[in-house]
């Protein structure tokens, strides 16, 4: 009897100890405490071009994340590139935000850049962000660096 | 010539059988595991012998590969400058690849040969036929109990390895090399997504878990009863985990992480 | 009680089995029966199946042709659930005794009755120790199975055997590798069991003294056929070459020393 005592006790020591390290990982690896209990609202934003981003690339204010991209998709009518995004809801944002796609480092992962402007009006939940400015393309810029018209310096 | 091609067909008509009723068998296995939730005790003692006495194995293992890790990770990103990244990438390999792969092999090492040698030995002996005879299915009463228990057992082994790792990473890089502390632990949490990598790292686990204790399950039961057959079917447990973690992990890694 | 039709008197009844093991031939045709509360020895060269035929009865092989009727049930129409519950009735000793041997004699001896009813504890330690009387080994509840000697293991498992009460044992050579007074005990335990508790014994086995001394009635198989059948008297006397051969335990006969093969000197002189 003494000893399968001993032995339940270890199964249930094994098996907490399991959901110990689950619960660390969420939390000390992940990232799902941030995001996790608080709530967030979606924003719109047209870009003509949205380059590399990617469904949860981060949408930060300033160099600090306060969202995610949720989803890329094309406008049928004008074929824009229209990215949703979830925003943490601490942050309202004027309606005269820019939107802005930047690249970390010369090569690392693109993301979204929220300006915010100095409108007294707020974006509504689901509203759009109307000022955007398009990822920058390698190809395009060289392009336009080398085939420079000289005649008009 | 014509006896070489016998041969191949006569393998290949032995592995179809083999695979039949493997597959038999374990339709019948988790047909009988429901029956094992009327009686906790057998499982009990099971999640002992297969959970608990892999935990040394696992979280020693965990804990080296995660020191490596940090120690490889260091001096190859120190080149580019990217000591901070070192969490990351500790995290990254140890919560998608690593510590699912490597404890499910040290799983099938540990428990998975042991499953097999002690229900080839119950054969051989008599043990399973005599339960059969005792009215008892030895399905319900010794199978069943063992593969729920490779089943609950592998995720929890699964993410005590990890966890270890990136600890062991951690007292590698920050305590020793000295990368800054915060950033270790801030890009590892910035970049790992807890459904797109915690999650499937558990559910691979959960695949191995059950495919390892399949092929051990089986094997034993299926094993010619000599000491020889035993021995065959113990070895050809851990070859064959193996063969079906690495294959697997292949297809699981490209069915969550890849555009395949 | 009546017991007045031939079915009833027969607790077992084998007809007309034919059975094959891939392309060999184990059985013949062949028809038998086992009284209720007798000994009934099927003997015969090792080989013959006679632990196949254990397993025909016991449902854990099914027959080519034929029936076996237990207690008046075809034993391989039943349900698995039906079979199962005709099992519980039927008891069987391995040759090998297959005791679990992760658990003590005391829990192997109580593994049937905890699998199959909800006694208390304290009941099924009483059942527990008065079987491991018994067959004289209360003594050693509390040993693991590996500790046990060949004898005491058959007898343990003889005690598991008859935990349930069942209506008959089915014996898989009892009396092979035993020494001579773990021997006499076994004899003497299946003569006891059969005479006091009324359980019909079916015993397998190849050792000709031991076996005619508790048997009511023998079968003789050779080559998946009945070469004899009848009382140890009755075949102690029986004229045919072949149990005259098998009952003195003469090399040479009908059943011959050499295995089937070709010519000795062509053998030798080829390559």
């Amino acid at each position: 009897m003494q000893n399968t005592k001993i032995q339940d006790t270890l199964v249930g020591l094994f098996v907490a100890s399991g959901i110990v390290a689950f619960f660390f990982m969420a939390m000390q690896i992940s990232n799902l405490s941030p995001f996790s209990h608080e709530k967030v609202y979606t924003l719109k934003a047209h870009f003509e071009n949205s380059g590399g981003l990617k469904v949860k690339s981060p949408v930060s204010i300033a160099g600090v994340r306060i969202g995610r991209v949720r989803k890329i998709s094309v406008d049928k009518d004008s074929y824009d590139s229209v990215v949703e995004m979830d925003i943490n809801s601490e942050y309202i944002l004027p309606d005269d935000t820019t939107a802005s796609i930047f690249t970390a480092g010369l090569l690392g992962e693109q993301y979204i850049s929220l300006e915010p402007g100095g409108s007294n009006e707020m974006i509504k939940p689901n509203g759009v962000i109307d000022i955007t400015q398009s990822a920058i393309v390698m190809e395009e810029m060289i392009g336009q660096f080398l085939f420079k018209d000289p005649s008009q310096e | 010539m014509i006896c070489f091609f016998e041969k191949i067909g006569k393998k290949t008509l032995a592995s179809f059988s083999k695979l039949g009723r493997a597959t038999f068998f374990l339709i019948q296995v988790i047909k009988a595991c429901l029956s094992v939730f009327l009686r906790p005790k057998l499982l009990l003692a099971q999640l002992y012998s297969i959970g608990v006495l892999s935990f040394m194995i696992i979280t020693i293992s965990g804990l080296f590969v995660g020191m490596v890790l940090g120690l490889q990770g260091f001096y190859i990103l120190s080149d580019f400058g990217a000591e901070e990244t070192l969490g990351l990438m500790v995290a990254a390999s140890l919560v998608r690849e690593l510590g699912p792969v490597i404890s499910a092999l040290l799983f099938a090492g540990r428990a998975g040969s042991a499953l097999t040698a002690e229900i080839g030995l119950m054969k051989t002996t008599e043990q399973l036929s005599g339960m059969e005879m005792m009215a008892v299915d030895p399905i319900k009463r010794v199978i069943a109990p063992r593969f729920l228990a490779g089943f609950i057992s592998m995720p929890i082994l699964t993410t005590l390895f990890s966890s270890i790792g990136v600890i062991g990473g951690q007292i590698v890089g920050v305590i020793i090399l000295g990368v800054d502390e915060g950033s270790y632990w801030s890009q590892m949490q910035a970049n790992i997504d807890f459904q797109g990598d915690i999650i499937n790292g558990v559910i691979k686990s959960i695949v191995f878990g059950v495919v390892i204790s399949w092929i051990a399950l089986f094997e034993g039961y299926d094993t010619i009863p000599t000491s020889e057959g035993v021995s065959r079917a113990t070895t050809r447990t851990v070859v064959n985990s193996a063969f079906a973690i690495l294959g697997l992990d292949f297809i699981l890694t490209a069915l969550m992480f890849g555009d395949i | 009680m009546e017991v007045s039709n031939k079915k009833d008197q027969n607790l077992v009844s084998i007809e007309n089995l034919t059975f094959y093991r891939g392309n060999r031939k184990i059985f013949d045709d062949i028809s038998l029966n086992f009284q209720r509360g007798k000994v009934t020895a099927i003997m015969g060269p090792s080989g013959t199946g006679k632990t196949t035929l254990l397993k025909l009865i016991g449902g854990q092989l099914v027959p080519d042709r034929g029936t076996v009727l237990v207690d008046n049930k075809n034993v391989h129409q039943l349900t698995r659930a039906e079979l199962f519950i005709l099992r519980k009735r039927m008891g069987m000793l391995f040759q090998s005794g297959a005791l679990l041997t992760d658990i003590n004699v005391f829990d192997n001896v109580a593994f049937p009755i905890r699998e199959h009813t909800k006694i208390s504890e304290s009941m099924i330690r009483t059942i527990v120790l008065m079987k491991l009387e018994s067959v004289g080994l209360r003594g050693a509840s509390k040993l693991m199975p590996n500790e046990l000697s060949g004898g005491m293991a058959r007898r343990i498992a003889l005690a598991r055997a008859i935990s349930l009460d069942p209506m008959m044992i089915m014996y898989d050579e009892p009396f092979s590798g035993q020494d001579p007074i773990s021997l006499g005990t076994l004899v003497k335990l299946i003569k006891e069991l059969n005479s006091a508790l009324k359980i019909t014994s079916i015993i397998v086995s190849h050792d000709v003294q031991d076996t005619a001394r508790i048997a009511d009635y023998i079968y003789v198989l050779s080559g998946g056929k009945i070469v004899g059948e009848g009382t140890p008297d009755q075949l102690k006397n029986d004229s045919s070459k072949f149990v005259k051969q098998f009952f003195k335990g003469e090399a040479d006969g009908p059943v011959q020393f050499h295995y089937p093969a070709k010519d000795y000197h062509q053998d030798i002189f080829e390559s």
